[in-house]
């Protein structure tokens, strides 16, 4: 096998083993909370028991345990006792809002960090990269909570955006589907994105500058290449590897942000669903949850790995 | 110039300080009173003209216009209130009567007192939350770096596994799986608890590698070499030199104890209401009613994102100031 193989295959093991961790923790922690799902749905007695031999909830949790993990490898997460529902449809329902909103941010926030720190880089201590400096840095304190708060204040207030949550589609099919998310989108997408950019942008400012003083970029302003060729094709690929390295940190952040975000602005995703599930202490819809999560980091995470790698093969031989 | 910064830094994070420690005297009114007819009254802004003539400051007490309903307040100029200074163990107040310098909360109570008695609740769990995370990580990371082979094969594995998971689902996760209903003085070392655990292995990770490189230095040696015990070593010796970064971390990490303790209060898991912290003052701001007829709510968003800038701007002055300090240590350590 060659080494980037070897490479890949290992972060795929720890992939596959982040996912089971975090699911395990998920059944053991919510099985330790004291009461259960069906305490939450308010039965009498006798059809509470019944429901929890349905559920398999009597047993112990060993059994519970090895039963769950056992379904797990058929893709059977189990059902969910809030929703009496299966938890996979409901997570297959939920992860695509939440897939469009981390992804919308992350565009963003790549979009909208990396240029700035480009620029702030380059030239430090003109009035420009000094007033995006203060920006990012003011952005920078500003949790993904205050930031969605902001902008509900700011939709309550003037009207320009729909506050939160996703509204009910015209029509059906998925080009409704598809106006009403674009219309919704920007609000959750944006305070998801803020914050996040302005970390990229600090990163990318002292990546840019550090790089500028590598000596092959002033081979390349020696050759008498143009100023922005330097700059945008010299530099800014060297300045590319630091970047790189923090965004497996950066997917984490998205995830996480994510969660405060959707619940601020009702937007149905992943973070919401967990909330619920956790709320309403539902075992196997709260595991599912974590799993779905915990995929999405790793998938995640792998593709920031292969990527590291392909730019940095040295990468490879430190794993 | 970045001495500047850090200085700026460092004189707001302890005027926040000074205010918190000094809450209830600097706070006009008690921070869980619930003032009647003040639910959603605007901040009364202290004045000094009163019908043409300047006289001590003063404040217009607020009247509701008409019916309740509509919570639309006026100032009553007939009956100003003048502030009174070191009166009743309090800095400034117009007791009996309340003055809401920032309002009043959807419950008619002081939106400032609020704020200030929960910013203590908020510090200190991030406080003590860090102090965890910081003596954790740093144990473990120094075990890893000092030991090597498996146990720091075992350790840097679980670091790496904890380290990428997202804070907050993490955090949310832990807490709801303890009892929902708790004291405040639970709820307050339960989160320390949560957070500092979620969090160890971000300081453990630095002081692993510079405990692992500071083994190989001869001045480690020569502390071996004289018979010195691997405890020693690596309290007297090993830790000093990681002592610099163990401080930036513990720094690093208090934004997001701030920011996870408003989360965690704002979806119901953390503090519950009588007591006040910025995130359940948040709570407070995000309902429909309070969005369009209340903006000074978000004053706890205002003092997060102050306090958060502050802290940023002491760990860019101290981070640049640590590199060359680092070398020096280590050549006067050798």
């Amino acid at each position: 096998m060659s080494p980037f193989a070897t490479f890949v295959a290992r972060r795929l093991a720890r992939a596959c083993v982040l996912v089971i961790v975090v699911a395990s923790a998920a059944v053991l922690l919510v099985h330790l909370a004291p009461g259960d799902a069906v305490t939450e749905l308010g039965l009498d007695p006798a059809r509470a028991a019944a429901e929890r031999s349905r559920l398999g909830l009597d047993r112990s949790f060993v059994r519970q345990y090895t039963e769950w993990v056992g379904r797990l490898l058929t893709l059977d997460l189990g059902e969910s006792v809030r929703f009496q529902r299966p938890v996979v449809e409901l997570l297959v329902e939920r992860v695509g809002y939440t897939l469009v909103l981390g992804v919308a941010a992350l565009v963003l926030a790549l979009g909208i960090g990396l240029p700035a720190g480009v620029l702030t880089g380059q030239r430090r201590g003109d009035l420009v990269s000094r007033g995006i400096a203060a920006i990012s840095l003011l952005l920078l304190s500003t949790p993904p909570l205050v930031t969605a708060l902001l902008f509900l204040l700011i939709a309550s207030r003037t009207g320009w955006f729909p506050p939160g949550g996703l509204g009910v589609a015209d029509g059906t099919g998925p080009l409704a589907a598809l106006e009403m998310t674009v219309r919704y989108l920007p609000l959750p997408a944006l305070a998801l994105a803020l914050p996040i950019a302005a970390s990229l942008e600090r990163l990318q400012s002292q990546a840019v500058a550090e790089a500028l003083r590598d000596p092959c970029v002033i081979a390349a302003q020696a050759r008498g290449l143009s100023a922005s060729r330097v700059i945008w094709v010299h530099a800014w690929r060297l300045s590319l590897k630091p970047v790189l390295g923090v965004l497996g940190i950066v997917i984490g952040s998205v995830l996480s942000g994510s969660f405060v975000v959707e619940l601020v602005m009702s937007w149905p995703g992943l973070g919401n669903l967990m909330f619920e599930a956790l709320t309403a202490q539902d075992l196997h819809l709260a595991a599912g949850c974590a799993a779905m999560g915990a995929g999405l980091l790793s998938i995640g995470l792998l593709s920031t790995d292969i990527a590291l790698a392909s730019a940095d093969p040295v990468t490879i031989e430190s794993a | 110039m970045i001495d500047r910064t850090r200085i700026f830094g460092g004189t707001l994070l302890a005027l926040i300080l000074i205010a918190l420690a000094a809450a209830p005297v600097l706070s006009p009114n008690p921070p869980d009173v619930l003032f009647q007819d003040l639910a959603f009254a605007p901040p009364m802004r202290p004045r000094l003209i009163d019908g043409g003539g300047i006289r001590r400051p003063f404040v217009y007490p607020w009247r509701l216009a008409d019916d309740r309903r509509t919570l639309q307040f006026q100032p009553d100029t007939s009956r100003p209130r003048e502030i009174a200074f070191f009166q009743d163990g309090r800095v400034a107040s117009t007791s009996p009567e309340p003055w809401l310098l920032l309002g009043g909360d959807p419950l008619g109570r002081d939106v400032f007192s609020r704020l200030l008695a929960g910013g203590r609740l908020s510090f200190g769990v991030a406080f003590f939350a860090a102090l965890l995370a910081l003596a954790v990580g740093s144990t473990l990371g120094a075990a890893a770096g000092f030991a090597g082979g498996r146990t720091d094969r075992t350790i840097t594995a679980v670091a790496d596994l904890v380290i990428v998971l997202p804070l907050l689902y993490v955090v949310v996760t832990l807490r709801a799986s303890l009892p929902l209903v708790l004291e405040t003085t639970s709820i307050f070392w339960t989160m320390v608890a949560v957070m500092g655990l979620a969090t160890w292995p971000v300081p453990a990770r630095g002081v692993r590698a510079i405990v692992a490189a500071e083994r190989q230095k001869p001045y480690a040696e020569s502390a071996y070499a004289v018979g010195a015990g691997p405890l020693r070593i690596l309290l007297r010796h090993l830790l000093p030199a990681a002592a610099g970064h163990i401080a930036i971390q513990g720094l690093l990490l208090f934004p997001a104890f701030i920011f996870a303790e408003a989360t965690l209060s704002f979806v119901g898991l953390g503090f519950a209401d009588p007591t006040s912290s910025w995130g359940i003052m948040l709570h407070d701001a995000a309902g429909i009613a309070a969005m369009t007829r209340a903006p000074w709510l978000m004053a706890p968003a205002a003092v997060i994102v102050l306090t958060v800038v502050a802290i940023q701007l002491v760990i860019r002055g101290s981070e640049t100031r640590a590199r060359p300090r680092q070398g020096l240590s280590a050549r006067a350590a050798v």
